[in-house]
């Protein structure tokens, strides 16, 4: 359990985690009946309605909501913003 | 199989090798946004709200990546999968502001491949071998961090976050340092005869990850493997395996055991080091990623992308040794880069047309300049030689007196060093800077009379059978000629003028 929450990046209290241990044995418990169905001879879905993957062209900043050059908007939340970089904590191996 | 072996107290051992070639795509923009993938931008400047992975953003896959991805794998006669889907990998980290790159892990892309590493008895490959290409799926790419910018903080630059990458997975087929040289090369070569991928590893555009395991030898269960991360040249990827295979077998002599682990090669010492990562490190929960449909190709994508491959490095030097009658080596230095075949064979096409003739008729003339003669001269020249002057035009010029007989060997050099120079036309250089050879006949026979004359002694023993002085008489003459005699006409003149 806590190393899933520390996975996640959860922040969970040593005390909440016994009490969570059987609520997610029984999540688990369901899923695994799920897989007794017999789905061998189904398509997975992937929609709820039937659509394909759209692909877009390979042009540079064709929308400007999806596009680059915007640093100032990027880097508006960041904590820490420095040179036009972002600035975390010390992270090296 | 490679001879490659390490001597340990208790026997030899062999290495076996896999490689995890990460190439990035060659596309105006990246694999989800529309940002630009153009290298060394200012820092976040290529960034989009996507990349950035601002909330409520919807990935949308550039076509321009997918079709890329689908040539590669048609050039290493792999299965393409009509239907791929995309995955999430589930990871923390201040590179990746998703908390999850979206990558193809349950149905890729690309399937079972191959490639030809070609025999090279110095290197140590003593006959050609097939490689085996486990798959090749599309994923992005992470952003950048400096460490050394500020004492307590790292800096992320993210115009690399979302980049395209083809990750191209070798099956465990490689036993030497020199196969996986030799592979890494192959592969680059393809990528870019496809146009899938730059191939420049300085810039970080092709970098392994090296898995390596050793085993006794005649042992055919692998041994546990590591995987050295982020190796970004051929030499590197060599200098990587050595060590590494050499540490593992110490570490087994010694009775210790080998440690599934990620690992850090150092440039600086030729040295890998355990990343010491935590286990959980790798567990990267995986699922569909839910803002993606399946990618479904139909044939007519597919179709387009088969017609649009360029001749292979294979067939190309299949063809320059059948076809244009060229030596193995001639055919694998052409075939090796893509501007070396490119100039190549513009220079063919326009000498072949100059002189009236097949290509297969001039191509070893041309092979030989291309290869030695022209980067001979270039390299003499140093700084005074202005390599834009040397139009395919002008060397088929030169190429195409020589062939005529006005000009020797040497002279085409003479001329050619001059258009280096200054840009001016070989046929005027010929003409105003003296640099033909006479092969008018009347001016050679008169020098052979002369020096016949001169030298009846000679000739007398000449016909008496000492058939070496024939030499004599060529040099008599291109000294009476100043060296400008072409040497097929005086030679004939002279047989038959000494009987």
């Amino acid at each position: 359990m806590a190393k899933i929450a520390s996975l996640a990046r959860i922040d969970v209290d040593e005390k909440d985690l016994d009490h969570m241990v059987p609520e997610f044995n029984n999540i688990l418990a369901w899923v695994e009946q799920l897989g007794e169905v017999d789905t061998s001879s189904v398509e997975p879905m992937t929609a709820v309605i039937p659509q394909e993957l759209r692909l877009r062209d390979d042009v540079v900043d064709a929308d400007p909501l999806t596009g680059g050059g915007k640093r100032d908007a990027i880097l508006a939340n960041a904590p820490v913003a420095e040179h036009g970089f972002f600035g975390v904590p010390k992270v090296i191996e | 199989m490679s001879n490659y072996r390490i001597q340990g107290a208790t026997g030899q051992w062999e290495v076996v090798i896999g490689l995890e070639v990460h190439a990035q795509v060659t596309s105006k923009a990246k694999l989800f946004s529309s940002a630009s993938t153009e290298f060394g931008a200012e820092p976040n400047v290529q960034v989009s709200l996507i990349d950035a992975a601002m909330p409520g953003m919807l990935p949308v896959p550039n076509r321009e990546c997918i079709r890329q991805a689908v040539r590669t794998g048609m050039a290493i006669e792999a299965e393409i999968n009509k239907w791929s889907r995309f995955d999430r990998k589930n990871y923390f980290y201040a590179d990746l502001p998703q908390g999850y790159q979206i990558s193809q892990l349950y149905h890729p892309l690309v399937g079972e491949g191959q490639l030809l590493i070609e025999a090279d008895e110095k290197a140590g490959i003593p006959e050609d071998k097939v490689i085996r290409i486990e798959r090749i799926h599309v994923e992005q790419d992470a952003g950048k961090l400096m460490h050394d910018q500020h004492p307590t903080m790292s800096y992320v630059d993210l115009n690399r976050t979302g980049v395209a990458l083809m990750e191209i997975v070798s099956r465990p087929d490689m036993t030497s340092p020199a196969e996986a040289g030799a592979y890494i090369r192959k592969l680059r070569s393809i990528l870019r005869y496809v146009g899938s991928c730059d191939g420049n590893m300085e810039e970080g555009s092709m970098r392994a990850d090296v898995n390596v395991s050793v085993r006794k030898v005649g042992d055919t269960e692998l041994g546990t493997r590591t995987e050295t991360k982020n190796v970004n040249s051929v030499r590197f990827v060599m200098q990587a395996i050595e060590h590494e295979a050499q540490r593992q077998v110490d570490v087994l002599e010694d009775g210790g055991k080998i440690v599934q682990e990620t690992r850090l090669f150092d440039p600086n010492t030729g040295h890998t080091r355990s990343m010491r990562s935590k286990e959980d490190a790798h567990d990267y929960r995986y699922f569909p990623d839910p803002d993606l449909l399946p990618l479904a190709l139909d044939d007519a994508f597919l179709e387009a992308c088969r017609e649009s491959l360029p001749e292979l490095p294979d067939a190309k030097r299949a063809r320059y040794t059948g076809e244009l009658g060229l030596s193995e080596y001639n055919a694998r230095e052409l075939t090796a880069e893509v501007e070396t075949f490119a100039r190549f064979e513009t220079l063919l096409a326009a000498t072949a047309k100059g002189i009236g003739k097949p290509e297969k008729d001039v191509a070893t003339q041309v092979a030989n300049w291309s290869l030695s003669v022209a980067p001979g001269v270039i390299k003499a020249l140093g700084d005074e030689a202005d390599v834009s002057h040397a139009t395919a035009e002008r060397q088929a010029s030169i190429l195409d007196m020589q062939a005529k007989g006005e000009i020797s060997g040497g002279q085409a050099k003479e001329i050619f060093e001059i258009v280096l120079k200054t840009g001016r036309e070989p046929g005027e250089i010929a003409d105003t800077e003296g640099l033909k050879q006479v092969s008018d006949t009347g001016a050679i026979e008169e020098a052979i009379d002369t020096i016949i004359a001169n030298n009846a002694d000679k000739v007398e023993e000449y016909r008496g059978g000492k058939d070496k002085l024939f030499g004599f008489f060529v040099g008599q003459t291109m000294k009476a000629m100043q060296g400008k005699a072409n040497p097929q006409v005086v030679n004939q003149i002279l047989k038959d003028k000494l009987g």
